[in-house]
């Protein structure tokens, strides 16, 4: 029997707002533990909670910049559980009412397009952060609490990993582009629970799901489904049913085990949250955010094909982030040769980065300094193998790629007359070579352009040079 | 009776509380008689009636994205039973 993998995805997101959900206390990551936390957030009796506006506009722009029809009329609920990580033992969420319905995200795996359907997206308020590393008991930072999420919830659309992949690469582009999140998968702010059953090729009837909770990197991503669907199969195989439940995947030991099982631990008892009123969004209102959408990915990779005159391979991979993107606009507008610029983006500059421990937010060098290196090496005042050494220089200093060239006399030599005269004395030098270029091997012009290479320190310029070394060859041959 | 003894169980669980037989038995009665007073909302005709989704009148309450000062470490831990490294501290939970 053939089967087929059934994957829909919930994808959640720290929202890029100054201060929490409902409360004054600032979202910072990464600071000194329940430093950050008021009576609002603590989960105190008594304290009144208030919707912080710029989590609605940017749950709105989310949603629109992902295909969503944004509601009118949409409300909080109280979602209820006991965990420690949830001082008020509820998370504050949206149950029947969310603010984005219906939206769709266009993926490609394998030149193969398919458009992932997304259901809801709600906005809601994130749980602490447990410490294990009492020993006798778990220790709690309340500082997490209440920064905003928004919860992304996908159809059963994803048929493998390498299409939940492409969909959560995807999403997060977009979600990056938008600005409402910064997506930094390793300090949280986007994490991945994914509901997966089997079943058999062709049935439209869904199989019994489980589903796996806070995959945080793309790699736990594809390893769980990979595991997860795998193991399933094996079960389905040996005549075993599927037990619906909740699995934790371990991602240093690559396997998954199970947490809970559903029907014990899921009920929410949702009701409406009497201390948060409705939310209304006129027309007027998501129109504004509409139009102030900045251009996306998709259009942004057709622009680069339209106007640059780019390949579709370059133009997807210089739109993969907004900061690249950014980049190669602010380099084009200095410089109008998009080929070279993208050329030198897409296999000069990653080895670097990599190299060098940083990412395209915090290069070191700016567009201008690029152009000004490109431009050096469009003009043959050095050679291209001499440009990269120059920007590797540049990625560890931070110096302007010309004052580069003059402190260290990388400057090409294109000075006929001076090439001449080394050209002569290599030749004289080599009556072999000269033999063997006669008896017709073309080779020995290798070693003889080597040889000039070799005496100007790399500066010679190779074509002025292999046209002077043909010249005096032929001299002294005749 | 509309409430059983299941019921109360399954609801107690939820909510973490403790009964004996005896109190099981007596609050399947008590809260049965509120959930049978309640249900005589039910005989009303509200097809004509828009679903209510909160009490008050009013929509569209938001705060501005400001920073205002937060607690003290010290502060917030105040109330704690326990606490360690900054932190509060409960029993220990299966990861």
């Amino acid at each position: 029997m053939e089967y087929e993998i059934v994957i829909g995805m919930e994808i959640h997101i720290e929202l890029g707002t100054k201060t929490k959900i409902f409360c004054s206390c600032p979202t910072e990551f990464g600071q000194d533990e329940n430093t950050h936390t008021c009576p609002v957030c603590l989960g105190m009796p008594g304290v009144l909670p208030v919707l912080n506006e710029k989590v609605v506009e940017y749950a709105t722009r989310a949603g629109l910049a992902l295909n969503c029809e944004i509601a009118h009329f949409s409300k909080m609920d109280r979602k209820n559980y006991f965990y420690p990580d949830l001082p008020k033992a509820y998370q504050t969420s949206q149950f029947d009412l969310p603010i984005c319905t219906g939206g769709v995200v266009g993926i490609e795996v394998d030149g193969v397009k398919k458009d992932i359907g997304i259901t809801r997206i709600h906005i809601e308020e994130d749980a602490g952060k447990l410490l294990h590393e009492s020993a006798d008991g778990t220790l709690l930072d309340v500082n997490r609490c209440g920064v905003p999420l928004i919860e992304i919830v996908t159809e059963p659309d994803l048929r493998s990993a390498e299409e939940a992949r492409a969909f959560a690469e995807k999403v997060r582009n977009i979600l990056e582009y938008t600005g409402v999140s910064d997506c930094k998968m390793e300090q949280g702010s986007m994490r991945f629970d994914v509901n997966l059953s089997i079943r058999e090729k062709g049935s439209e009837v869904l199989g019994t799901r489980t589903e796996m909770k806070n995959l945080n990197s793309f790699r736990a991503l594809i390893r769980a489904v990979q595991y997860e669907s795998k193991r399933q199969i094996i079960e389905l195989k040996k005549g075993h049913t599927i037990i619906q439940e909740t699995r934790k995947w371990d991602d240093t030991k690559g396997t998954s085990s199970s947490l809970r099982s559903k029907e014990e631990a899921h009920d929410y008892r949702y009701f409406p949250e009497p201390d948060l009123v409705p939310i209304v969004l006129e027309p007027a209102y998501i129109e504004k955010i509409k139009s102030e959408l900045p251009e996306l990915p998709e259009a942004k990779k057709q622009r680069y094909i339209d106007e640059y005159k780019l390949p579709e391979y370059d133009a997807g991979v210089l739109t993969t982030t907004g900061v690249t993107a950014r980049f190669f606009e602010d380099a084009v507008a200095l410089y109008n040769e998009p080929k070279q610029i993208s050329n030198w983006m897409m296999v000069e500059i990653p080895p670097l980065l990599k190299e060098n421990e940083v990412s395209m937010e915090n290069i070191s060098i700016t567009p201008a300094q690029l152009v000004e290196l490109l431009k050096l090496v469009k003009n043959n005042e050095i050679s291209g193998n001499t440009g990269k050494e120059v920007l590797k220089e540049m990625f560890s200093t931070g110096k302007n790629p010309g004052d580069i060239v003059k402190e260290k006399g990388l400057a090409q030599m294109s000075d006929t007359g001076e090439l001449e005269a080394i050209i002569e004395k290599i030749v004289s030098d080599n009556p072999k070579s000269v033999e063997d270029i006669g008896a017709g091997n073309e080779k020995a012009y290798g070693f003889l352009t080597g040889q000039v290479m070799k005496a100007t320190k790399g500066k010679a310029n190779a074509q002025v040079a292999n046209e002077i070394i043909r010249a005096v060859v032929a001299k002294h041959l005749a | 009776m509309s409430l059983t003894r299941e019921d109360v169980t399954y609801v107690a669980n939820l909510a973490r509380l403790e009964f004996s037989e005896d109190e099981v038995i007596a609050l399947a009665d008590q809260l049965g008689a509120v959930l049978d007073y309640a249900e005589t909302l039910s005989g009303l005709d509200t097809s004509k009636i828009k679903a209510t989704e909160h009490v008050l009148a009013v929509q569209n309450v938001f705060r501005a994205d400001e920073i205002e000062s937060c607690l003290t470490n010290e502060e917030a831990l105040a109330n704690a039973p326990e606490s360690e490294a900054g932190c509060f501290k409960v029993p220990r939970v299966m990861e």
